[in-house]
């Protein structure tokens, strides 16, 4: 297990410096530099911005701005944030957790229920129930997810008023709120953004759940439990189960890229302050720090993620422990 | 999880064998499957609105007849969908928006599909340390959001081309597949078909091209139905966040950017170009998974 | 004589196909009596498969025992019991045990747990007895260190063990029948041998009785009392064990003995039994064998074989019981002679 841990996190290095040099040679391919667009708007004057290319060393051959990089990478300097006039890693440090508030929260209820859903399906197979519930989720796995959120808003925030239309809290209100409506407020706020992405994800997961329940039903294995005198649903709920997990968290392993996605358009749309919206106003303003700090930092939240359920599967299947 | 049977690579149809071979056989099955061809029409009705539009919509997709009068009308017979903020009808925004959408999507799945096998093919065929660092940039490259790479590029190169989007949306999207041409192709050379063919002197490029490569597009033609409408979502997105198609030219995405700031009052701009979205990937994942069904050799079990 | 402990009476189990319905067990009956040990003997396709799994009502999805059919095992008709108490002879009464151990295990649940399953499903047995339970089982078949093998996983364990930790899950509740589906076919020789003696002794200590299926005779004549010899759905022949080997009677058992290869014989081609085994869907008119036997005349096209008695516990289903002469012209059979190779 341990070089199982050893070998991930080596990978994991691996892959992250890969991410950070296409990135590097993607910003400084782009044409212009990030002082383009304030000399453009007029805020800096020309020579000022040969002086902050200086200062910055963007003046120097591209090789060696590419070891400063990585070396500052390597120490954990990010730079400094032209568009929010704070540290790179202050601004990250402000918007990593919202992202993960949101996306935590999606993903946990979606595997509830997603493999509560597979499992229903799976055991009532070909069943009205199969079939209906598999069609709502094929309309939610084939929906875009910055339209549903859109959709979702226009239900529960215009239409039906339940929910605010958008950001994390009130921004008037909350400060004035006490604990207890503090709180109240923080979920309320969540509620819709939290609910796109749990549809979209249980969707996914529910479809994969029930192949691999199928799948491991069919094994040999659930005929020697049968022929022990276990019924239809311990053989489901203590065998095929079991086996049938291990492929579900490999699936969000992989999927996470994707979650990813999911949640910056969603928290777009909602005006959720996280990653996503750091990394849209990021490109938009060329400020190539946070670019690519963003930009690796989604990388590594990834391979984290991606690890995090190889080791999870590598506990629900022994037969992976040994590698 | 546990033993299966090892799936035989379908066998290679020969002329005048006598036996139909793996393509026809799915074709067959393909024609028998309802939800399957019920999609297929759907799609066919989808295409042939997006390709024949200047005759089907009922009105030009960029004229603004009326901005004062005629702005942001809601569902009406004279207007089906109502019309934008610039008074121009989203009906036929929309029909011209699938013109954009599908196209993108198509052409961009083709290089992505293409790459992807090429990569694949190459990197499980050659095996050892090429495949090895293949791989592992490929590792790499699915480890960052698809969306986030293409913001990056879209955002930092600014205005660029439609023909440029569609070579940007294809060159990120290749990687999934080369994954899986790659396992294909490896299992297919060692088996022994493969080096019955290498033994009988074929050269490395002649099996790969004649031998290997057709058993191991059959998921590949499966990924790419089921991927297209992840590519059409991806344009919207894109075109959404406003770095995709912008306007005047119509998308779905960027319909939806118009409409999305007046979600509570004018409702439909946001809703039917999405819908029309949603539809259209339904019915190519239906058609996608009835596609795997009909090609899969696993299935002759079933009663 | 002791009452029977299972008696099989005309057995039809089939399934629906998209060729139309297979009738895999077409009219199956025979007894196996207490502490007994039946093989049950056939090529693949014969039906024998089928019939183990009838007797558990493990037959699912396209298949069905057919009404008429009766599996009584210690006085009660298993066809007409409800589910539940049908999950109480299962594992239980009667345990059932396969050829590919690795298969047949959780690859995901150590093999303690698995067999202390069994203790905890019909003995109520908490997590600490059933644990105690799973060693002691290990520990009668055999495996060494019993303690540290019930923590660890099939993938662990070699085939050999693999197959003792089956066959212990099977013995847990001492059941009174133990149906072995080719317990041995997938292990090495050396293996295979240790298996039967382990097999032996369980059931000498238990006096448990054995339904043992295989296609291999060798097994057979080392564990059995009495072989059933199954072909096309059917029993075609019935015997004390020794005689089967001295004195086989059906033309498809006397082919199956000269098929079996021969320490020390040298030269010489395998005799093999030309044709293959009909089509579940379309059994032939008349004898099932007609078309492969060297022996068949018209009136085995015609006329479908009963039963016959040839000797002393000894039932044959062939018209050669009541025209022996016909033994002595044998013929080309069909099937060799329009040059139906082997295979379908």
């Amino acid at each position: 297990m341990r070089r199982l841990l050893a070998a991930r996190a080596a990978q994991a290095v691996a892959v992250v410096a890969i991410v950070a040099t296409i990135v590097f040679a993607l910003t400084h391919l782009a044409p212009g530099d990030p002082f383009a667009t304030a000399v453009g708007t007029g805020e800096l004057h020309p020579a000022q911005r040969e002086a902050l290319r200086v200062r910055y060393g963007f003046d120097r051959p591209i090789a060696e701005q590419y070891v400063m990089y990585l070396r500052n990478l390597a120490r954990g300097d990010l730079g400094w944030s032209f568009s929010r006039s704070r540290p790179v890693a202050a601004a990250l440090a402000a918007a990593v957790p919202n992202t993960l508030l949101l996306m935590g929260t999606a993903l946990l209820l979606s595997l509830a229920l997603g493999v509560a859903a597979g499992l229903l399906q799976a055991a009532r197979r070909d069943s009205a129930i199969d079939r209906g519930s598999g069609a709502i989720l094929l309309v939610f796995y084939s929906m875009p997810d910055f339209w549903l959120a859109l959709m979702m808003m226009l239900a529960f925030a215009y239409a039906l008023p339940i929910f605010p239309v958008s950001g994390m809290i009130d921004p008037v209100m909350h400060e004035y709120l006490g604990t207890w409506g503090r709180i109240v407020d923080r979920v309320r706020h969540l509620v819709l953004p939290a609910t796109t992405l749990t549809l979209l994800i249980t969707a996914a997961i529910a479809r994969h759940q029930r192949a691999a329940l199928l799948d491991a039903a069919r094994a040999d294995y659930t005929r020697t439990a049968r022929a022990k005198g276990l019924s239809g649903r311990a053989v489901l709920l203590r065998h095929t189960l079991r086996n049938s997990l291990g492929t579900t968290i490999t699936l969000v392993g992989l999927m996470f890229p994707a979650l990813l996605g999911g949640a910056v358009l969603v928290e777009t749309v909602f005006a959720w302050p996280g990653m996503g919206q750091l990394a849209t106003s990021a490109i938009t303003t060329r400020d190539y720090s946070l670019v690519t700090a963003a930009a690796i930092m989604s990388a590594v939240m990834t391979v984290l993620g991606s690890a995090i359920a190889d080791v999870l599967t590598a506990i629900a299947d022994p037969r992976l422990r040994e590698r | 999880m546990s033993e299966r049977r090892e799936e035989a690579a379908p066998a290679m149809s020969r002329a005048g064998d006598g036996d139909p071979g793996p393509w026809r056989t799915a074709v067959r099955r393909l024609r028998r499957n309802r939800v399957a061809m019920i999609s297929l029409g759907v799609l066919a009705v989808f295409v042939a609105a997006a390709l024949f539009a200047p005759l089907v919509a009922p009105y030009p997709p960029n004229a603004q007849p009326d901005i004062v009068g005629l702005a942001r009308v809601a569902p009406s017979w004279s207007h089906p969908l109502g019309t934008d903020t610039f008074s121009r009808d989203v009906l036929s925004r929309v029909i011209y928006g699938a013109r954009v959408s599908l196209g993108v999507a198509t052409l961009a799945i083709l290089l992505a599909m293409s790459a992807g096998t090429a990569w694949g093919a190459i990197a499980g065929y050659a095996g050892g340390a090429t495949d090895a660092v293949m791989m592992r940039i490929i590792d790499a490259m699915l480890a960052v959001p698809r969306i986030l790479i293409l913001l990056l590029v879209l955002g930092l190169w600014g205005n660029i081309s439609l023909p440029m989007l569609v070579f940007v949306l294809g060159l990120t999207g290749w990687f999934g597949t080369s994954r899986l041409v790659r396992e294909r192709v490896r299992a297919l050379s060692t088996q022994d078909f493969t080096l019955a063919a290498r033994a009988m002197g074929a050269r490395d490029l002649r099996v790969l091209w004649r031998h290997v490569l057709p058993n191991a597009l059959s998921p590949v033609i499966v990924a790419a139905t089921l991927g297209i409408g992840n590519v059409i979502v991806l344009e919207a997105a894109l075109s959404y966040l406003g770095i995709g198609v912008r306007p005047p030219h119509a998308s779905w995405g960027n319909i939806i950017e118009d409409g999305a700031d007046q979600i509570g009052s004018a409702w439909w701009i946001a809703l039917f170009p999405g819908l029309a979205m949603l539809v259209t990937v339904i019915a190519f994942n239906l058609l996608g998974d009835a596609l795997r069904d009909a090609l899969d050799p696993r299935d002759e079990r079933r009663p | 004589m002791a009452d029977p402990l299972l008696t099989v009476r005309d057995l039809r189990t089939t399934f629906a196909t998209d060729a139309g319905l297979a009738r895999a067990v077409d009219g199956v009956s025979f007894t196996v009596a207490r502490g007994e040990t039946v093989g049950l003997v056939g090529e693949s396709g014969c039906g024998k498969s089928v019939t183990a799994l009838s007797l558990l009502r493990l037959i699912d999805g396209a298949g069905r025992i057919e009404p008429g059919s009766e599996i009584i095992l210690e006085g009660k008709n298993l066809i007409a019991l409800p589910e539940r108490e049908m999950r109480d002879v299962r594992g239980n009464r009667v345990a059932m045990i396969w050829q590919e151990p690795l298969s047949a295990l959780n690859p995901v649940m150590t093999v303690g747990d698995q067999i202390g399953e069994v203790a905890r499903v019909h003995a109520g047995a908490s997590r600490r007895e059933a644990r105690v339970k799973a060693i002691e089982m290990l520990r009668l078949v055999g495996i060494s260190a019993p303690e540290q093998r019930a923590a660890e996983y099939p993938h662990q364990l070699s085939g050999g063990m693999r197959q003792r930790v089956v066959i212990a899950m099977a013995l847990v509740m001492s059941p009174a029948l133990l149906i072995a589906d080719e317990p041995t076919t997938a292990l090495d020789v050396t293996i295979q041998a240790q298996i039967l003696e382990l097999l032996r002794e369980v059931q000498q200590r238990m006096g448990m009785s054995v339904l043992l299926i295989t296609h291999d005779l060798g097994v057979v004549a080392e564990t059995a009392s009495r072989v059933i010899v199954m072909y096309a759905g059917e029993v075609v022949e019935e015997s004390p064990v020794r005689e089967i080997f001295s004195a086989a009677h059906h033309p498809y058992t006397e082919g199956l003995l000269r098929a079996m290869p021969r320490v020390g014989a040298t030269g010489g081609r395998l005799a093999v039994i030309p044709g293959s085994v009909p089509a579940p869907t379309n059994w032939p008119s008349g004898c099932r064998f007609r078309d492969r036997c060297p022996y068949a005349w018209e009136r085995c096209e015609r006329e479908h074989p009963p039963l016959y008695q040839v000797g002393a516990g000894h039932l044959s289903r062939c018209h050669l019981a009541v025209e022996p002469e016909r033994r002595a012209r044998p013929h080309v059979p069909l099937a060799a002679a329009s040059g139906a190779g082997a295979g379908r």
